[in-house]
């Protein structure tokens, strides 16, 4: 199986601990990986912001990068959805791009990890992993619950999930809006961190960078000790103790 | 229409947000009530099913407005209710008033109605000598306190019980520093019934206007639209058109929905019908469009008419519960306004549909499944191409995607993160920067990871 890895373009620059994670994680579990080097963004920057119709040229470098590849994988969850619901349906990569996480759990169907990770984690559900590609269950829906990121880390030994007051409330990251609304953001982000410091969390989780980045320059402005890390971190750790 | 005195919603939620503590409490207070949706809708069975029910005869009413306008017309004609239909918020004012002037009727009491507030018919009817009273409770504290409601369902919701006993105090006569709730709804009750008994003619909103019969249906938790209606010689109704259903069966879907989703109560205390005037009575009804039916014609917006007003889009909006219902700066906050309002003018509310992180929470509570948060991304599209986004955001939104849409430019730089800290604007450690204000920034790494990859995979 020939996976194509797209790593967001702000993980590629800011967090390559987690590309490096996706990458080793999904060749462990068996997977031919290609990493296509001349591949930037998905273009969701632009088009969340009004400016979708700027974004025809890096949907088409998109294509260009992984028409190849059987699968395309990717550790951003809003990344994903934005090429699902943005490439041209003709060139067939909304149906061959996943998520990290619903790539193990619904591609390669795996029940086990040989992961270990002793520290109390809160899993932060971000939105368009949850919402748009329905990764887990939402609380609004009257409908049995289920969570792909807590299938998976549930199979990590030594970890202690935490439970949280608002399970799937969003972060307030929102791609511009993190800088135009500042105000709203910043205390949306703040009341998360919040949520996840009162259950005892020591590490927040989560398969969307961007919203763990966020919540990251929030724990470190306020000096708090508890840290983020991507789940393709914590999926593909051997911590003993 | 113009667009003087704009206001913008970061702005204002900025202003919200100076009071962190006030904001808790906000917060808390609509999620206590999004809590309640959610336990009122898990007891009944079927819930996804009842809501993708009423979504569906909502999209009928929309596919088929002209028929079931005239057959409402009809209908309540035959039942001896006068119909009137207004164009616009202006011909609406102007239907109101002429009814009081023929009744020479210089006072009013009206209950709920989002549509006069969308039409500003409290100020018409002012401007023109005539009182109006608003008899929900909620929205005669916002009216005392000459604010606007800052939610549609819960007008008043902004404000502390302590501040609502010292606004009494003002104006009804209240013990300074009596907060109880009890005690000030009494005196609010002893206030609002002689208006009651006084006043002669009485204005409703509409919740559900039945084709099929003619009648139409009122919903509140306080009676006030029945004791206002049945006091009065003159009752008049407003509603806008997509307020229509089929039949009077339907109900049995609407009426499940709408208490559960707005406050998690299984029905309003009040569900009353009106169908034909009781003897001596005359009873109006104004149909108003007021760029309704200009909305109908836009393929991705129309079925925003769907909505049924329960504000739980409001409830559940983290931002909403964060900014508070007047940094919406319209009659109709909440998410669901901000897909509504820019219909009526797209410069005043180009702001609204930016106003949200597209989580999407408002679209899965909504009782008649309105896609709200792909349709606040959708606006967002025809804003910025109509030419209402700053130009400065438009040159950096092209830089970056040149950038983007360019490999070669993108690895230029050859340094992980240089072109991000230069470009991207969360990247600039400065006191201009809106995301170092309350945050740091991420600690850019010795290498990118496709750096990393050249040197530890072979390519």
């Amino acid at each position: 199986m020939r996976v194509g890895l797209f790593i967001p373009c702000y993980v590629d620059q800011f967090y390559p601990q987690v590309g490096i994670a996706t990458l080793e994680l999904l060749e462990k579990l068996g997977c031919t990986v290609v990493y296509p080097p001349d591949q930037t963004c998905c273009g969701q920057p632009m088009a969340n912001s009004g400016f979708e119709h700027l974004t025809g040229e890096c949907t088409n470098l998109f294509v260009k990068n992984f028409n190849e590849f059987d699968y395309i994988v990717s550790p951003s969850g809003s990344c994903v959805l934005h090429i699902k619901e943005h490439s041209h349906e003709t060139a067939g990569i909304h149906n061959k791009i996943y998520e990290l996480v619903e790539f193990l759990t619904d591609i390669l169907n795996i029940d086990h990890l040989d992961a270990s990770f002793p520290y109390r984690v809160g899993l932060h559900q971000s939105c368009h992993g949850q919402r748009g590609l329905h990764l887990a269950q939402m609380s609004e829906l009257m409908a049995p619950p289920f969570s792909k990121p807590a299938q998976l880390l549930n199979m990590v030994k030594k970890i202690q999930l935490i439970d949280l007051d608002r399970k799937d409330e969003c972060c307030g990251f929102g791609g511009t809006f993190c800088v135009a609304e500042e105000a709203v953001s910043v205390k949306m982000g703040k009341d998360r961190v919040a949520d996840h410091a009162k259950h005892g969390a020591e590490i927040i989780t989560g398969s969307d960078m961007s919203c763990l980045m966020h919540l990251e320059g929030i724990l470190r402005r306020q000096k708090s000790p508890v840290t983020v890390k991507h789940i393709a971190e914590i999926l593909n750790s051997n911590i003993e103790s | 229409m113009s667009s003087e005195n704009h206001k913008d919603h970061a702005a204002l939620a900025a202003k919200f947000n100076k009071d962190e503590a006030r904001v808790d409490w906000h917060d808390q207070t609509l999620w206590f009530v999004r809590a309640k949706r959610d336990k009122a809708a898990a007891a009944v069975p079927d819930w996804e099913l009842l809501r993708d029910t009423a979504s569906r005869i909502k999209e009928n009413v929309l596919s088929n407005l002209s028929e079931y306008l005239r057959q409402f017309e009809e209908a309540a004609t035959r039942n001896g209710i006068m119909v009137h239909w207004a164009a616009d918020a202006k011909e609406h004012n102007d239907i109101v008033l002429g009814i009081l002037r023929k009744h020479k009727v210089d006072r009013m009491v009206k209950s709920k109605s989002m549509l006069t507030e969308e039409c500003h018919l409290n100020e018409y009817l002012k401007e023109n000598g005539v009182e109006v009273i608003d008899t929900d409770l909620g929205e005669r504290v916002v009216q005392l306190a000459d604010e606007p409601p800052s939610h549609i369902v819960l007008p008043c919701i902004h404000w502390k019980k302590e501040e609502i006993g010292q606004l009494f105090h003002e104006h009804l006569g209240t013990p300074e520093g009596n907060a109880d709730p009890r005690f000030l709804t009494h005196a609010a009750r002893l206030h609002l019934r002689e208006k009651f008994l006084t006043r002669r003619a009485a204005l409703t909103g509409v919740n559900f206007a039945v084709a099929e019969t003619g009648e139409f249906v009122v919903c509140t938790n306080e009676g006030n639209a029945d004791m206002g209606a049945h006091l009065a010689d003159v009752h008049i109704a407003c509603m806008g058109i997509e307020k229509l259903i089929p039949q009077r069966r339907h109900l049995g879907v609407f009426l499940r929905l709408l208490t559960r989703s707005a406050t998690g109560q299984p029905i309003t205390t009040y569900s009353s019908h009106f169908k034909r005037p009781r003897p001596g009575q005359e009873m109006h009804i104004v149909l108003v469009d007021n760029g309704r039916s200009t909305h109908l014609g836009r393929k991705d917006f129309r079925n925003s008419l769907k909505c049924i007003r329960c504000a739980a889009c409001f409830n559940t909006c983290p931002v909403y519960r964060r900014s508070g219902g007047h940094s919406y700066h319209t009659a109709v906050a909440g998410p669901i306004g901000s897909i509504l309002s820019p219909n009526l003018d797209r410069k005043k509310y180009s702001d609204l549909p930016f106003a949200s992180t597209l989580c999407g929470s408002c679209s899965n509570v909504c009782p008649v499944k309105i896609d709200i948060h792909e349709q606040l991304y959708k606006w967002r599209q025809v804003i910025v191409q109509e030419g209402n986004a700053a130009a400065a955001k438009t040159a950096a939104m092209k830089t970056m995607t040149w950038v983007l849409s360019n490999p070669g430019v993108y690895h230029a730089s050859g340094k992980a993160g240089r072109w991000f800290m230069l470009n991207v604007p969360f990247t600039v450690k400065n006191k201009w920067n809106a995301w170092y204000l309350q945050r740091e920034l991420p600690e850019p790494p010795k290498q990118s990871f496709g750096q990393w990859y050249k040197k530890n995979r072979k390519v």
